[in-house]
């Protein structure tokens, strides 16, 4: 906390801009919802720290079921690592001005984003245990959802990112990349928590 | 997610699609200083309903038998007044008021980073407070206390607890909204050649209390999500009855509301080093040191949690560390109260309201910082833990320290706000009833919690009634004493003298334009402040005639 | 010089607390002392220190200029960094020396509960004389909370009582649980605060020593009658409390 630089100007206050604050920088606005991530990021951290807890001093009741199975997670994780590489490429093509490259590659990362959603629903289902069946069915749930509607709206980010980048009309290109780079930097967010919840739920 | 994106569309506002004139205080204003008062205006609404709440809890407890109002009654109303005044009163007057008025002054900006998001962060909050409190009409608001301990707050009628939940989710995200845009304006819309290290220390303070909001805030919302599924969905997770653990609540929700206090109390302190300089005519003591203290304060602010459980069942290791973290926030916080008085020390003091209440948040957080120190020891803490000992710390910390810094600022502040003086007189007869009656009703209640009388009772023991009515008697001053303050500002808002643009010679940024100022802040370029605390004669120049041995030995000769 | 003498007299003469039932208490009230003593210097120090600069600097009306430029000063800055440090660090040592001798660190003594409750304790104050060689001759008592009684239980006895019945001189054990909500098991003249935890039995030791008649309350907001959730502690000479014991225990019980 206390390794804020002390910059003698600020690099994004070129001389250019001198009296004008309100022209907004993609960086700047970037830096706003890396810190709303930051907040996002500690919500989870609520929540598997509960986990953790409840893991850790709570045993369950003798008759209790919460069996988890590893193969659709796994599945579920290469689907958004390879979901997170292919929005960079994404990001890629729109700098370098290939926007019919750059939208193949959205839709390829919101159909990964979409079968994670499916995959996870039907883990959902296939799951021996309800939310209110007992404590770690109901973290599992609450920390597994909560990621859920995460990705939805991701999900959703990337559809509006694809549908403002057509060629005609739209509002993206590669001298307006704000929309798309904040997206991207939400999306490889919210696959890092993936990460995180994987080897936190699944895994220990 | 998009609410974080908005501000993006938002860059050129269309003058004339905003209203002018006393009606912008009413729209969805994007203009930072609209904004502060629209926060200080609204937050003393609800001041004056959580005051009156605690009158109504004061005048209950004026006899020792539950007598004013049902019991069930009064426990909304104490949790009501808990959480009016903690999440519509103080947090966002000491933060989105002060904050969002100065901030863009001090780093030399014409508005804050993110406006819109400025304007849906206070634009949560009348119909959050208005949620809250209809409750109490509709079916009856929360019983459980501002800490909704589960498992009450699940067998408690679940209507006004979710009612609460969802209210609290609303001030919560309006909080983390104005966090994120205090951090992105201080720390990337300062005005080219302004360093960090030349920033008011109230920006200091605003970083410090931002960061805490930032990290701290959505747990507490993460947690009464969790709590709403176990009132509606009948999960388990701080259920006893179906295998939950109602500790983990209370882990989870002193992660927050112990950093809540630093909330409050941060940017009080941030405040307080800008008005006690001007009306000292001194710079401000130590500058480094304290920037360094609020940052340390906000790092240990984050590890002491647990010793508002001490009592609750947590092993001994945890208690010990808890004890020690919490007992060396006293170090920060020591550096910056020395380093106040050392302020004051070979000033030229105005004894003026705005310094009289600073003076008066000294004295009382001082008494609340020794009595908070001796309640992070475990074996003290023990004995009255959840009695009206620590009700008076609180009050002492909350009331006598942020509530008394609020009036100092607006003493100070007014006539920037309004281009007028707030009457002296009446401002002093304010300071006085306020002190006086603050004392009166908390001082006393130290030695009730000592002798056996547990918080958030409607009914006593009869051995405590004198100090019980003298306390209510402290209380009752307290609520005259907003009657001078009120006309005062009401009165001075169109018949005070004319102020001119500083009449504090002061020299941080916001004095360095009109009073009121225009709309961007300042005609032509903002103003570069390298010595926001530039005041004084150097020491050679002064008159060493006039000065004790000790003044020399400060000065450092 | 003066100040800390002062604040001494007043940490020694002002008594604020109430008469002391339990071994730990005297304990509790030395630690109270010290802390009185400390606050006491620390506030009329700094705010003398207040009132004296509000009055020696104060403007007075011929004076127009600034006061004295002095940005900072290092040394003294360290100084009162320094000296907090310290008195904060002693304050928390002798804190948990205290603790230490009211029987904070004693692991709780779950091992030593007869076989009914073998379940675990998940917190709780093993206080002062509850000692390794002691606790074979500690009272065991079951405490149950609820909305809004406390009930005592006494295994040996088979005694359910709504009052707390001790012998003077003889280590209790409490093991606490609460039936709904969390309650809070607090005798200010022992000093001495619990959590009854619903779900989490816990644990309070004590040893009773002056006879008299004190008040249990409860300390954590149970729900509408919370104010009114009160009970006594009846501490009683060895022989008073055997007449009570016998007089009320199922005669079965007490026989075999």
């Amino acid at each position: 906390m206390t390794t804020i630089p002390v910059k003698q100007t600020n690099p994004d206050h070129g001389d250019a801009v001198e009296s004008d604050n309100h022209e907004i920088h993609g960086d700047f606005r970037l830096f706003g919802l890396a810190t709303f991530l930051v907040a996002d990021g500690m919500t989870f951290a609520g929540f598997f720290a509960a986990y953790l807890t409840f893991k850790a001093v709570n045993p369950l009741p003798a008759g209790a079921v919460y069996e988890l199975e590893l193969p659709l997670p796994i599945l579920n994780t290469i689907l958004l690592l390879v979901s997170s590489a292919t929005f960079h490429r994404a990001g890629q093509a729109l700098h370098s001005g290939a926007m019919q490259r750059c939208r193949r590659w959205l839709l390829i990362t919101a159909a990964l984003g979409l079968a994670f959603l499916v995959s996870q629903m039907v883990e959902y289902f296939t799951l021996p245990f309800g939310l209110a069946d007992n404590l770690y069915a109901s973290t599992f749930y609450a920390a597994t959802g909560f990621h859920g509607l995460h990705v939805t709206l991701g999900a959703l980010m990337i559809l509006i990112v694809w549908w403002q980048a057509r060629s005609n009309g739209g509002r993206i290109n590669s001298s307006n990349a704000f929309p798309l780079e904040a997206a991207e930097l939400y999306w490889h967010f919210v696959d890092g928590i993936w990460v995180i919840l994987f080897v936190i739920l699944y895994l220990l | 997610m998009t609410i974080a994106l908005q501000p993006e569309t938002g860059t050129e506002r269309p003058p004339r699609l905003q209203p002018t004139g006393w009606l912008r205080y009413f729209s969805f204003s994007v203009d930072h200083k609209v904004i502060g008062l629209q926060y200080l205006v609204c937050g003393f609404l609800f001041y004056l309903i959580g005051g009156a709440l605690a009158g109504a809890i004061r005048t209950e407890l004026a006899s020792p038998v539950a007598d004013f109002m049902p019991r069930d009654v009064y426990n909304q109303v104490l949790t009501l007044h808990g959480t009016v005044m903690i999440f519509l009163w103080i947090v966002p007057v000491v933060n989105g008021a002060f904050g969002n008025y100065l901030i863009p002054f001090y780093v030399g900006a014409r508005d804050m980073a993110f406006p819109r998001l400025n304007a849906v962060a206070f634009w949560l909050i009348p119909p959050a407070g208005l949620l809250l409190i209809s409750s109490y009409f509709l079916t009856g608001a929360a019983q459980s206390g501002w800490t909704a301990y589960p498992p009450l707050s699940i067998t408690t009628p679940a209507t006004g607890q979710i009612i609460w939940i969802l209210s609290v989710l609303l001030l919560g995200g309006s909080s983390i909204f104005g966090g994120i845009n205090f951090i992105a304006t201080i720390l990337k819309l300062r005005r080219p050649g302004l360093k960090l290290m030349q920033l008011p220390m109230y920006c200091w303070a605003m970083l410090g209390t931002s960061i805490l909001v930032v990290l701290s805030t959505p747990v507490l919302a993460g947690t009464l999500v969790l709590l709403s599924f176990d009132i509606v969905a009948h999960t388990g997770f701080f259920n006893p009855t179906l295998g939950g653990n109602v500790v983990v609540y209370q882990h989870l929700f002193w992660f927050y509301s112990h950093p809540a206090v630093y909330i409050m109390v941060l940017p009080a302190f941030g405040l307080v080093s800008e008005i006690l300089p001007v009306h000292a005519r001194k710079p401000l003591f130590g500058y480094t040191t304290m920037v360094y203290s609020i940052m340390a304060i906000v790092g240990l602010g984050l590890i002491v949690w647990a010793h508002h459980m001490f009592t609750s069942g947590t092993p001994p290791w945890m208690r010990l560390f808890f004890t020690i973290a919490t007992a060396f926030i006293a170090v920060p916080t020591g550096i910056k109260f020395f380093n106040w008085l050392a302020t004051l020390w070979g000033g030229r003091i105005s004894l003026n309201s705005a310094m009289l209440f600073s003076c008066g948040f000294i004295v009382n957080f001082v008494l609340g910082g020794i009595t908070g120190v001796a309640l992070a020891q475990v074996p003290f803490d023990i004995h009255v833990h959840d009695t009206y000992f620590v009700v008076a710390h609180f009050h002492y910390i909350v009331f006598g320290g942020s509530v008394f810094v609020i009036f100092a600022s607006i003493y100070h502040w007014y006539p920037k706000f309004t281009g007028r003086m707030l009457n002296e007189h009446l401002g002093r007869l304010h300071f006085a009833l306020t002190f006086i009656g603050f004392n009166l009703c908390f001082g006393p209640q130290h030695w009730l919690g000592l002798n056996g009388m547990p918080r958030r009772v409607a009914e006593y023991d009869p051995q405590f009634t004198l100090i019980n009515q003298i306390s209510s008697v402290g209380a009752l001053l307290m609520a005259i004493s907003t009657l001078p303050f009120l006309w005062n500002v009401i009165q001075s808002a169109f018949a005070g003298q004319r102020a001119g643009d500083n009449p504090w010679n002061a020299l941080t940024p916001e004095w360095l334009t009109s009073s009121p100022p225009p709309v961007e802040n300042w005609v032509g370029e903002a103003p570069l402040v390298e010595e926001p605390y530039g005041f004084g004669i150097p020491a050679e120049a002064f008159d060493l005639a006039a000065a004790s041995g000790r003044d020399l030995w400060s000065s450092g000769k | 010089m003066l100040l800390v003498l002062g604040g001494m007299w007043v940490g020694q003469n002002i008594n604020l607390l109430p008469v002391d039932a339990s071994v730990n208490a005297p304990i509790y009230d030395e630690l109270f002392q010290v802390l009185f003593t400390i606050g006491t210097v620390l506030f009329v120090g700094i705010v003398g220190l207040l009132v004296f600069s509000l009055i020696r600097f104060r403007r007075r009306s011929d004076q127009i200029g600034d006061g004295i430029a002095i940005e900072g000063n290092l040394p003294l800055e360290i100084f009162w960094t320094a000296v907090p440090a310290v008195v904060v660090l002693f304050v928390g040592l002798y804190s948990y020396d205290i603790y230490d001798r009211m029987g904070g660190m004693v692991p709780l003594a779950h091992d030593h509960m007869d076989g009914a409750h073998e379940e675990r304790v998940w917190g709780g104050i093993s206080s002062g004389s509850v000692q390794a060689g002691e606790i074979g001759n500690a009272l065991p008592i079951d405490v149950t909370a609820m909305q809004f009684a406390f009930l005592f239980h006494y295994p040996d006895g088979d005694i359910i009582s709504g009052e707390l019945h001790v012998p003077a001189g003889r280590p209790i054990t409490l093991r606490m649980e609460a039936k709904d909500v969390i309650h809070a098991f607090w005798v200010p003249e022992f000093r001495l605060k619990q959590d009854v935890i619903p779900g989490q039995p816990t644990q309070l030791s004590f040893t009773p020593t002056r006879p008299g008649r004190y008040p249990i309350v409860c300390a954590e907001l149970c729900g509408p009658y919370h104010g009114g959730m009160r009970s006594t502690v009846v501490v009683e000479e060895q022989d008073a409390w055997d007449a009570w014991f016998s007089s009320n225990a199922k005669t079965d019980a007490a026989n075999t």
